[in-house]
């Protein structure tokens, strides 16, 4: 498995309480809009992500950040950094 | 073409499900105001539990006299901003007075309190800053912080040790500032500011408290939270309103930065908004000597407050927190329940303030009361009392 395949099951797996629907998650899934997560449970997401990989994620990126791929690239770009 | 409209496609279904368990609880007519605690709703007498009228002060005689003089003496309004038009002298009278109040240095008023947190934060942080905001923010500071350019941190709700945390991953090159509020919105619960303080003092940021539900309510003063806390001298920044413990309407930011008044040049909320209408500022300026002259009236606010929290946790409510402030929340099992709560206790002659999620912290369906200094014992035990009934008939059942 690739790093960021990694990370895109990490992901997946932090979003499942998000995920009331249950739906199939793909990469391009967009985290708001196919899931129907208002603007404050995206936020909590992504402090859940934050927490497990130890890393700031501005709320600024978030309204260029649509969907689990886009995440993923936030994500190894931050740890990146660190 | 795209209908602009398309996007708030849900948001108005959910205003119809709204609409078709009962009234408009999110568009609510009062058709006439009696008191600070009463209006004709629907052609029946409400008690008013809902407005953050927390001093009571909207029929005060000498507000009212205060605002029709200078109706009579400086107009209707202002028509531009201060940077343009220029000051009339009774807003810099307001602003020495607050300040005074306040015991800080400077201060300086927005024409609302929304624009009060837009105003000092954009203004205060640019985009080579960061902000670190409490998860639960009003939305007055998400929008601030927004305008502000700043990086943006989100830090969880009252937690001083995930503030510290974030702050000591962070790579910030610019300025710091810390946003907590001195009584949160929704669930009345405080900001843990000693707390926050040792981070201060370890990490080195500064801070601003928005004061919005605890300016005229907490402290030996009423100045606040930190007043409360006996923290002042460790609060950069306090940021509040005059639509709840003035009765008016209109917003301040004060501090004792030296460079303070350079604001009024650098933030744009405040630069180009039509400055408070006299009558505003005046009555604004009277309800200020009021809180300072009349401390009962904060010392009634919080035997009501008390009076209520207890009366609700009798019932076995299920509250916001566990403290004691004037805003005391019902929390409620889901949204039907909720709404239907709501109908039936302004069908019984009560109004209280329903918030539902996304507006809520932890999606919480709230039936949130605020209580006023001008309420009587009678009040509080009425609308305990309805509450009671409304729980008899089966619309509540206790939220874990």
């Amino acid at each position: 498995m690739s790093a960021s395949e990694d990370t895109f099951s990490t992901l997946c797996q932090l979003l499942e309480p998000f995920n009331t629907a249950k739906i199939g998650l793909k990469p391009e899934t967009d985290i708001s809009a196919d899931l129907n997560i208002d603007s404050v449970s995206v936020m909590d997401f992504v402090m859940e992500v934050e927490d497990h990989f130890n890393i700031d994620i501005p709320l600024n990126v978030l309204s260029e950040t649509r969907s689990i791929a886009d995440l993923v690239k936030v994500v190894e770009g931050r740890l990146a950094k660190v | 073409m795209t209908d602009l409209f398309d996007k708030h496609r849900t948001i108005s279904e959910r205003h119809e499900r709204m609409l078709s368990l009962g009234a408009n609880a999110v568009g609510l007519t009062n058709d006439r105001i009696l008191s600070p605690t009463r209006a004709i709703i629907e052609g029946r007498e409400t008690v008013l539990a809902g407005t953050n009228n927390y001093m009571g002060i909207t029929f005060d005689p000498d507000c009212i006299a205060a605002g029709q003089e200078a109706l009579d003496l400086y107009g209707t309004g202002t028509t531009g901003s201060r940077i343009a038009n220029g000051s009339y002298a009774q807003h810099r009278e307001l602003e020495l007075e607050l300040a005074q109040f306040l015991n800080r240095k400077h201060c300086i008023m927005f024409t609302t309190g929304y624009q009060a947190n837009l105003g000092m934060l954009a203004g205060l942080a640019g985009p080579k800053d960061t902000i670190y905001l409490d998860a639960d923010s009003h939305s007055s500071i998400y929008d601030g912080c927004t305008l502000s350019g700043a990086k943006l941190v989100r830090f969880r709700h009252n937690d001083a040790s995930d503030l510290d945390k974030r702050l000591a991953r962070s790579e910030d090159e610019g300025g710091r500032l810390v946003v907590v509020e001195g009584i949160y919105s929704m669930l009345g619960d405080r900001a843990p500011l000693a707390d926050f303080v040792e981070v201060k003092k370890k990490h080195g940021f500064q801070l601003l408290v928005d004061e919005a539900h605890s300016f005229g309510v907490l402290g030996p003063n009423g100045r606040g939270l930190a007043d409360e806390a006996g923290l002042e001298d460790d609060v950069d920044f306090v940021v509040g309103t005059f639509s709840k413990s003035i009765g008016a309407i209109g917003g301040f930011g004060a501090g004792n930065h030296p460079q303070f008044n350079m604001l009024r040049y650098a933030s744009r909320p405040y630069m180009f908004t039509a400055s408070p209408s006299p009558a505003t500022v005046a009555t604004s300026l009277a309800a200020i000597r009021k809180l300072k002259a009349e401390p009962q009236r904060r010392n009634r606010l919080r035997v009501n407050s008390t009076r209520l929290f207890d009366g609700f946790k009798s019932l076995g409510l299920a509250l916001g927190c566990d403290s004691v402030s004037p805003i005391v929340a019902v929390n409620c099992p889901d949204e039907v329940s909720t709404i239907a709560m709501w109908n039936a206790l302004l069908k019984a002659g009560v109004y209280v303030n329903i918030a539902l999620p996304p507006g809520t912290p932890g999606k919480q369906c709230l039936l949130r009361c605020s209580v006023s200094a001008a309420h009587t014992f009678e009040d509080i035990d009425r609308i305990v009392s309805l509450f009671g009934e409304v729980v008899a008939q089966g619309h509540y059942r206790k939220a874990v």
